[in-house]
């Protein structure tokens, strides 16, 4: 990677650098020339004056006067006449019109050797069929050229290399934060699940990654949490009737009392099933809940006119259980949602309220044990983007402390372990609530208990 | 009645076909969808049980086919796809009725016998009359021995049910879905206490009961005499 972006600078700086020069080097031939051209001009009127025989003098004195001067005055026989090179440079011979070329120097005192030099020349023709060179020394403007060439080439390089060593300490940076992404996720994968990414703190995108990427393992580890409690519950909640059911199924075999024992027990079996099957079906939808999203089975409900029927439904075991069904519910409360969901949910609300109305036993330490003389069903609105059910009694309450873990699958407290459930009701109730991305909040009603599922009227997307 | 069992595993099929005959019906069974399909087309069945997953033509689409050809013989699905958008796949693919595995017998065979019942003209009854207890549809009112009986709405909806059924098991599911219009476990037996209300009002000032529990499946209605 830094090799190709090393090489891909470099390669820049000389194609700049070419283009660069191939400029400089036209520039500098093109004011040469024309400079030539203008003495040659001059040169032309002096001669239509004078005549021929002027132009010898002028060589002459260009040689003396001119410095860098370069020319000849020829012959038509090619006999050098005047001036300072030995003949007419080969080069013209190529291009007749102007050209460059290398000379040695006639007069060597004049110049510190012997040496070939550089300069541009132009040809005229005389109209007696002599030539004439005029031309002009130009390695002073080589040299010139040469040092702008080296100056650019390396303040563009500097410039390259800085910006490469900019960019490569940045990247570095970079690099080293994704590493440190890359590193929390094998340790992660490596088992250890408490693992989180570390912040930079500076509040910049990697940091946002970061907190997003952090919030996810949250929510995975949370999951985790709850497969691991399942699976631990699984065992005691499941096993314990699958063991019943084995016991009765054998306690029937064993009865030698007669056909009616047998199908007592077999009745028996059969009811004990049919709990298991319900505990299962109920575990079944908590986790198609946990896992799925509700996309096309909603629709525009009424939540008021729902949780008013579902009181109905109730009314009759509520009044043998010796409570009041209070029914306090706003009209016309509509959200997205799905009824089914939403109706099992209160009815599991409804239903709890019913079965725990008494503590049982052990449960109050200190307080009496309560009996709850009414349960109170209401929909409120809750703002303008809420709707509020809430399920509430006047019994004995939850304490505080249990209150969230209640909401977990299979959590039973121990004061209604004696009772019939399967412990995953406020799961469910839970679960369909996270689902249309509401909430349920379990408070002290003072006293009793008071449940307020919360619920937005338009799902978001 | 003559039932047609469309279902691959071998041991619910026999289990049926057996329970089926003991209950006094005429069961046949097909073993995959395209033979299953082949026999409901020669026809002369009551009612269609009809396992959703199916190997060679899945239950769905044996159903599509057979509402297609203009068939409407009545047909309960047998899934173990339980969730509610599975329900309504089912129903609109030409089902009637929808069971979940695993499920009790008892409610099978209920809800196959009412099935088989609702396509008789008897449903469009204006009157429905079981011994001295007459539902006036049209009047919407209950007597019994001529004595007018007050209903609260949903009893009467109970009440218009169980007399449509008259004869037959109804259990509590079918009494949740067709009244009460509910797809979920209400956990206790709420629909116990319901009946039992509106057994108080149509039973116990006379000497003959016409509400019936019937242990194990559910409830049913008919005259004590007959």
């Amino acid at each position: 990677m830094a090799a190709a972006a090393v090489a891909l600078l470099v390669g820049a700086a000389v194609i700049v650098s070419l283009l660069l020069f191939r400029d400089i080097d036209a520039v500098v031939t093109r004011e040469v020339a024309a400079a030539l051209e203008n003495e040659a001009a001059s040169y032309r009127l002096l001669v239509g004056e004078k005549g021929e025989s002027a132009l010898a003098e002028i060589v002459e004195r260009r040689d003396r006067a001119v410095a860098g001067g370069v020319q000849i005055l020829t012959e038509s026989s090619g006999r050098r006449i005047a001036g300072n090179l030995e003949r007419i440079p080969a080069a013209f011979a190529e291009h007749p019109l102007g050209a460059a070329f290398q000379y040695r120097p006639a007069n060597a005192s004049a110049t510190s050797s012997g040496e070939m030099r550089r300069a541009l020349g132009i040809l005229i023709r005389l109209p007696d069929g002599g030539s004439l060179v005029l031309g002009r020394d130009i390695e002073v403007q080589i040299a010139a050229t040469t040092r702008i060439r080296m100056t650019v080439f390396l303040a563009f390089a500097s410039l390259a290399l800085a910006g490469l060593a900019a960019g490569y300490a940045a990247s570095r940076r970079v690099l080293q934060r994704v590493e440190a992404v890359g590193a929390t996720a094998r340790s992660i994968m490596a088992g250890d699940m408490r693992r989180r990414i570390p912040l930079s703190g500076t509040g910049d995108e990697i940091d946002g990654l970061s907190i997003d990427l952090n919030r996810m393992l949250d929510r995975i580890d949370q999951l985790m949490a709850g497969l691991r409690e399942v699976s631990d519950n699984i065992a005691h909640d499941l096993k314990t009737p699958l063991n019943r059911l084995r016991n009765r199924a054998e306690a029937a075999l064993r009865d030698a009392s007669g056909e009616m024992a047998l199908r007592d027990g077999l009745q028996h079996t059969i009811e004990e099933a049919d709990e298991l099957i319900k505990v299962f079906n109920a575990m079944l939808l908590i986790a198609r809940l946990e896992a799925g999203a509700l996309q096309g089975t909603t629709e525009q409900l009424d939540v008021s006119d729902l949780a008013r029927n579902v009181a109905e439904l109730y009314e009759p075991v509520a009044e043998e259980a010796g409570l009041r069904l209070l029914v306090d519910i706003a009209d016309g409360q509509t959200i997205e949602a799905n009824r089914h969901l939403i109706g099992q949910a209160i009815a599991n609300l409804i239903d709890n309220a019913i079965k725990y109305s008494v503590a049982h036993a052990s449960a109050a330490k200190g307080a009496e044990s309560r009996r709850a003389t009414f349960i109170r069903v209401g929909v409120v609105a809750d703002g303008r983007d809420n709707v509020a059910v809430m399920i509430a009694d006047d019994g004995p309450g939850i304490a505080a402390a249990d209150r969230e873990r209640v909401l977990r699958r299979f959590v039973r407290l121990e004061q209604s372990r004696s009772l019939p459930g399967t412990g995953l009701g406020l799961s469910l109730v839970a679960a369909v609530a996270r689902l249309h991305h509401g909430t349920v909040r379990l408070e002290d009603n003072e006293p009793g208990l008071k449940v307020t599922l919360t619920l937005p009227r338009a799902s978001p997307p | 009645m003559r039932v047609l069992v469309i279902e691959d595993d071998r041991e619910t099929a026999a289990f049926l076909h057996k329970s089926l005959k003991e209950s006094g019906h005429a069961p046949e069974t097909a073993g995959d969808g395209e033979s299953g399909l082949a026999m409901a087309r020669d026809g002369g069945f009551d009612v269609l049980i009809v396992d959703r997953m199916l190997p060679a033509l899945d239950g769905l689409a044996l159903v599509k086919t057979l509402r297609a050809e203009g068939d409407r013989t009545p047909v309960l699905f047998l899934s173990a796809l339980g969730d509610v958008d599975d329900k309504v796949k089912g129903l609109r693919a030409g089902g009637d009725d929808y069971l979940t595995k695993p499920y009790a017998y008892t409610e099978l065979l209920a809800r196959i016998e009412a099935l088989a019942r609702r396509t008789t003209p008897e449903e469009q009854a204006t009157r429905y009359v079981v011994g001295d207890l007459v539902l006036d549809r049209l009047a919407h009112r209950v007597t019994r021995g001529g004595e007018s009986i007050p209903l609260q709405p949903r009893e009467y909806r109970l009440l218009e049910y169980l007399m449509r059924h008259a004869g037959q098991v109804v259990t509590r599911t079918m009494l949740l879905e067709n009244v009460w219009d509910y797809h979920f476990d209400p956990q206790t037996n709420v629909i116990d206490v319901h009946v039992s209300r509106l057994r108080s009002k149509i039973d116990k000032a006379f000497s003959t009961p016409l509400l019936h529990t019937v242990r194990g499946a559910g409830y049913m209605i008919r005259d004590g005499n007959a």
